[in-house]
């Protein structure tokens, strides 16, 4: 299994979310090592799901850290402060003493001041690295998808089917790429339009002679999904591939005034 | 700082480093545990067992087990389900909804001033039934792969290709 099927196995989803063995936890963990675009995913799925479970926090807990920070004993409290005396000999030592303390008391509101200027520097900082860091991982998870495509168009054995519009939505048109290796079809259907209510695709591999059709599954999420991919199993072999309309969960066999797209796989006689 | 250094220098009890890994995950683990016992002040007090819990128990993480961030929603999602289950428990009003972290992110109404507040609430309006129980199951109540299919009535495999399709489209409305 190469690094992008890895990836595409969704096995990385459930390792972030620790519902994996520990066996397979190593496994990932080998991987992520030996492959950067691995790490990653990783990575983006993680900031993905630290996101959405924030969302779900009702209020602010930034607060509850002094109270961790105290049963643990880490307050900076504690410390002891080291006093040094002054001793009063004479009253030039008392007025040198006290300019000395003005002095001092100046400096460290001078420092104080300069800290905190220092701090929000720090801070300003922080943040645009925080933002440069987002736009990495952006950049790089949808470099990994366009790899992800790119890898199964590229391969050898790869078959692409064109399904154009029939009577029903004539302007309909849909692209099948089927990996016969691996018995799976990427099916392209952007150019299919919203099904209605209650209604789903359906996916069908068809032998011509005689007509005998197979669904290889349904298309529950159309509308959700946004680059309108979907990928599914294949093991028949398929004469043909059509895409019909069908109340919601699918039917036995396909509902032929709904065909909304077909087309022949060419290299069948 | 770069995590893996961070959490290095927690493992060797530096406190600078425990107050950088609270503020950048104490949100989250607070949100799966309020998801789970669905109370503030019992969520607050097991969120804050869970860091000294995470501090003390330092040593036992390594990143072979898995991230970080996992790891510390092991422990969360532990310690909350302990508490729910504990004789101290005594909630009434248990909220029983199988998409309760849904429910949370619906009626946060300081949600609007965090950076993404716009890409979640756009993905929970689209989020579809399925993926509402998938994404509760796995990431909020902690089950396995198997567990999961078995609650759903699904197969095994499905689980993992279902789960991910759900996150793509969370990526999807986050950029991530």
């Amino acid at each position: 299994m190469n690094s992008n099927e890895y990836i595409a196995s969704g096995i990385l989803e459930l390792y972030v979310a620790g519902a994996l063995s520990e066996e397979e936890n190593e496994a990932v963990h080998a991987m992520m090592q030996q492959y950067p675009e691995v790490a990653a995913e990783v990575v983006a799925i993680e900031n993905a799901i630290v996101t959405l479970t924030a969302a779900t926090a009702p209020r602010d807990t930034s607060y509850v850290f002094e109270a961790v920070k105290q049963e643990l004993n880490l307050s900076e409290d504690n410390r002891d402060d080291k006093v040094i005396p002054i001793q009063r000999k004479s009253s030039i030592f008392l007025y040198v003493g006290w300019a000395a303390s003005i002095i001092l008391a100046i400096g460290l509101i001078y420092s104080v001041l300069k800290t905190n200027e220092l701090q929000s520097e720090i801070e300003v900082v922080t943040s645009e690295r925080e933002a440069l860091k987002d736009k990495v991982y952006q950049a790089n998870s949808d470099l990994t998808a366009a790899k992800d495509l790119l890898g199964v168009l590229r391969t050898k054995d790869i078959i692409s089917v064109p399904l154009g519009g029939q009577a029903v939505s004539p302007d309909s048109y849909a692209k099948v790429y089927w990996d016969k290796k691996l018995n799976q079809v990427y099916l392209d259907l952007q150019g299919l339009p919203d099904p209605p209510a209650g209604k789903v695709y359906q996916v069908w591999s068809l032998k011509l002679n005689p007509l005998t059709p197979t669904s290889l599954g349904v298309i529950e999420e159309f509308s959700a999904d946004s680059d309108k991919v979907f990928d599914l199993a294949n093991a028949n072999e398929s004469e043909a591939f059509g895409i019909t309309l069908e109340p919601a969960g699918g039917s036995e066999s396909p509902t032929l005034e709904q065909l909304y797209t077909l087309g022949v796989v060419a290299s069948n006689p | 700082m770069e995590l893996a250094l961070l959490i290095k220098k927690f493992k060797n009890k530096d406190p600078k480093a425990l107050e950088a890994l609270y503020d950048m995950y104490n949100e989250s683990i607070f949100g799966v545990i309020h998801t789970i016992v669905k109370n503030d002040d019992i969520a607050t007090e097991v969120m804050q067992d869970v860091f000294v819990k995470a501090w003390n128990k330092s040593d036992s993480y390594t990143a072979g087990k898995g991230r970080f961030f996992t790891w510390l929603l092991n422990i969360a999602r532990n310690a909350a389900i302990d508490k729910v289950r504990s004789k101290s428990f005594k909630n009434a009003q248990q909220n029983h909804d199988i998409d309760f972290f849904v429910h949370s992110i619906e009626t946060h109404d300081s949600l609007d001033q965090k950076t993404n507040a716009i890409g979640i609430k756009q993905y929970i309006e689209k989020l579809t039934e399925n993926c509402k129980k998938v994404v509760d199951y796995i990431y909020f109540k902690g089950y396995t792969q198997k567990e999961t299919a078995e609650a759903l009535d699904i197969p095994l495999g499905t689980v993992k290709t279902r789960n991910r399709n759900c996150i793509k489209e969370l990526r999807k409305a986050l950029h991530v």
